[in-house]
């Protein structure tokens, strides 16, 4: 396996780790009209999406493209 | 209005899944899977249609007006990360290896990949089990929608009654085809109204810092974390994502799919659609609190249908109700197919009866059994009052636990038929005992530990999916070389 792809692996792992953000666990302040939680989880998900379009670029399994015979291409 | 709106709409769906029967080409693989040929933007819809259910509209809502803001970093935000992934770790291979050897179900794969009937049928009666909570939570929205935007003139078990038989119908004419395509009317629908309902509700109520101003002062505590979910329980319920890796009807759609390529956009974008999805409900059910405080349990199911009616009534109401309605059937439809298409590929044509029915036949065998499904899963909604969120959560923690088997299949050449057996077989044992230990317990953990039962469940069957393989005789190479592509470089 290629070093570019573990490392995208590895920022999908790091990106389950972010999701558990207790230290904004007991926080109520509001930015921009919303709670911090909801504001960190809302970027977190923009930051996902970022992540898997580097995925889909970088990283996609080309080899498992089959065509309609059935054979892998 | 309302009711002449909603019909409006279901006419639509109706219409939509008439339409696609006339493409239909007269075979099992067209009827199940439009003979592979979806392309990527009906793909996208279709999946993420299917995976957004009365769960993120009517759950989430009803669970943020207990739970508060968390709720959208305890299931979407998580759902957002795993979901993806599984679309492009396990899906993708799903595709190519159903291609290769035609398969239309999971039963199919299991049961060859392992060479064993008798996994296959466990497996049929255990999907089959699992799927039924997930329909019930699709058919008590649909009562309760329907209830809710006529102000309780209709009684739910129309509403539940009227969702099945229109799913029923546009599947039965439509097959997968007419279900994609509902699915992508449908999926557009539900996440232009969510966004249109937030802009009208949180207007109505002086816009979204002023309802969050009011809920710091009036019930901060949904504004934190704290005291709602503990950090045990906010980390192992992260795991319920996993579910849709063994979802039938989303293993179905994976397969429709007519090149590898038309995964690439479902990917990229799941964790924004996920999103604009679940925001609505979330922030919905929150500033539910200030206008129908005291709501207890399962009666916050109604409260994403309750505000709609107080803030937007009459036509928006009706196109609102019309959107619950959409996520709802853009669900149950796939579910009703797929147990349509599990019954007769995994039953009626394998265990031989394919030589003496037409392919019609068999086809109207698929149609009978979701009858039969669809019956039991009503009488059940007639005698149910469950919360939406507890239901689905409990159906995914078993789809979860059975990952084991869909990675062992695909990644792991020495998995053994007996060690996915062991696998199958610790989920039900397992799940059936937390299942009647977390009964009526609507924030039900391990032993009160904070510890969601999947945690434990899907620790219990990977050992033992594990452990059994290793201990048993290795499949033979050139078998387990039709199954397993070799990684990229």
């Amino acid at each position: 396996m290629s070093g570019s792809r573990l490392k995208l692996y590895g920022l999908l792992a790091l990106l389950y780790v972010l999701h558990n953000d207790w230290w904004l666990w007991n926080d109520a302040r509001l930015r921009f009209g919303l709670p911090m939680g909801l504001l960190y989880h809302l970027a977190y998900m923009g930051a996902t999406a970022v992540v898997m379009y580097v995925l889909v670029t970088q990283a996609w399994p080309h080899h498992l493209e089959i065509d309609d015979s059935g054979d892998h291409q | 209005m309302t009711l002449a709106i909603i019909a409006v709409y279901m006419a639509a769906v109706l219409s939509i899944g008439a339409f696609s029967h006339r493409l239909f080409q007269g075979t099992g693989e067209d009827y199940f899977l439009a003979t592979r040929s979806i392309g990527p933007f009906l793909l996208l819809m279709s999946l993420f249609g299917t995976n957004m259910t009365a769960f993120a509209l009517l759950g989430a809502s009803g669970e943020a007006y207990h739970a508060g803001i968390g709720v959208f970093g305890f299931m979407p935000a998580i759902s957002g990360l795993v979901i993806p992934a599984i679309f492009f770790f396990v899906g993708t291979r799903a595709w190519a290896i159903g291609k290769r050897h035609g398969y239309v179900t999971q039963v199919q794969f299991f049961r060859d990949r392992w060479e064993s009937d008798s996994l296959g049928l466990l497996l049929f009666v255990v999907l089959v089990g699992l799927v039924i909570p997930y329909l019930l939570i699709g058919v008590m929205a649909g009562g309760i929608t329907l209830n809710q935007v006529t102000g309780g003139d209709v009684p739910e078990w129309i509403g539940g009654l009227v969702i099945c038989l229109v799913v029923l119908t546009y599947v039965t004419y439509g097959g997968l085809r007419g279900t994609a395509w509902v699915n992508t009317f449908q999926t557009i629908v539900f996440m232009v109204l969510g966004a249109v309902t937030v802009f009208v509700v949180f207007r109505n109520m002086g816009g979204v810092g002023v309802v969050m101003s009011r809920i710091a002062a009036e019930a901060p505590e949904l504004l934190v974390r704290e005291g709602n979910f503990s950090p045990v329980r906010w980390l192992t319920y992260s795991l319920i994502p996993l579910s849709p890796a063994m979802f039938p009807h989303m293993f179905m759609h994976w397969l429709s799919a007519r090149r590898l390529e038309n995964f690439r956009l479902t990917v990229m974008v799941y964790p924004l659609c996920i999103a604009a999805v679940w925001l609505p409900p979330v922030l919905l059910g929150i500033a539910g609190r200030l206008d129908f405080p005291g709501l207890v349990g399962g009666q916050s199911n109604s409260i994403l249908v309750q505000m709609i009616t107080l803030h937007a009534p009459g036509v928006l109401a009706g196109l609102l109700g019309a959107g619950v309605f959409a996520a709802v059937m853009s669900s149950l439809d796939s579910q009703v197919l797929s147990l349509g298409t599990m019954f007769t590929e995994d039953i009626v044509r394998h265990y031989g009866h394919a030589d003496r029915l037409t392919d019609r036949q068999q086809i109207l065998s698929g149609r009978l059994f979701v009858v039969a499904i669809l019956a039991f899963t009503y009488t059940l909604f007639l005698f149910s009052d469950r919360s939406i969120f507890d239901l689905a959560t409990w159906s995914f923690t078993g789809f979860a636990a059975l990952i084991p088997i869909a990675i062992g299949g695909l990644f792991w050449r020495r998995s053994t038929k007996q060690g996915a057996t062991a696998c199958v077989g610790t989920v039900v044992v397992l799940w059936s005992y937390f299942f009647y230990q977390g009964w009526g317990d609507r924030t039900y953990t391990v032993g009160g530990s904070g510890v969601m039962a999947v945690a434990v469940i899907l620790a219990a069957s990977s050992v033992a999916m594990i452990v059994v393989s290793l201990l048993t005789h290795p499949p033979d190479d050139e078998h387990v070389n039709r199954f397993i592509v070799p990684p990229a470089g």
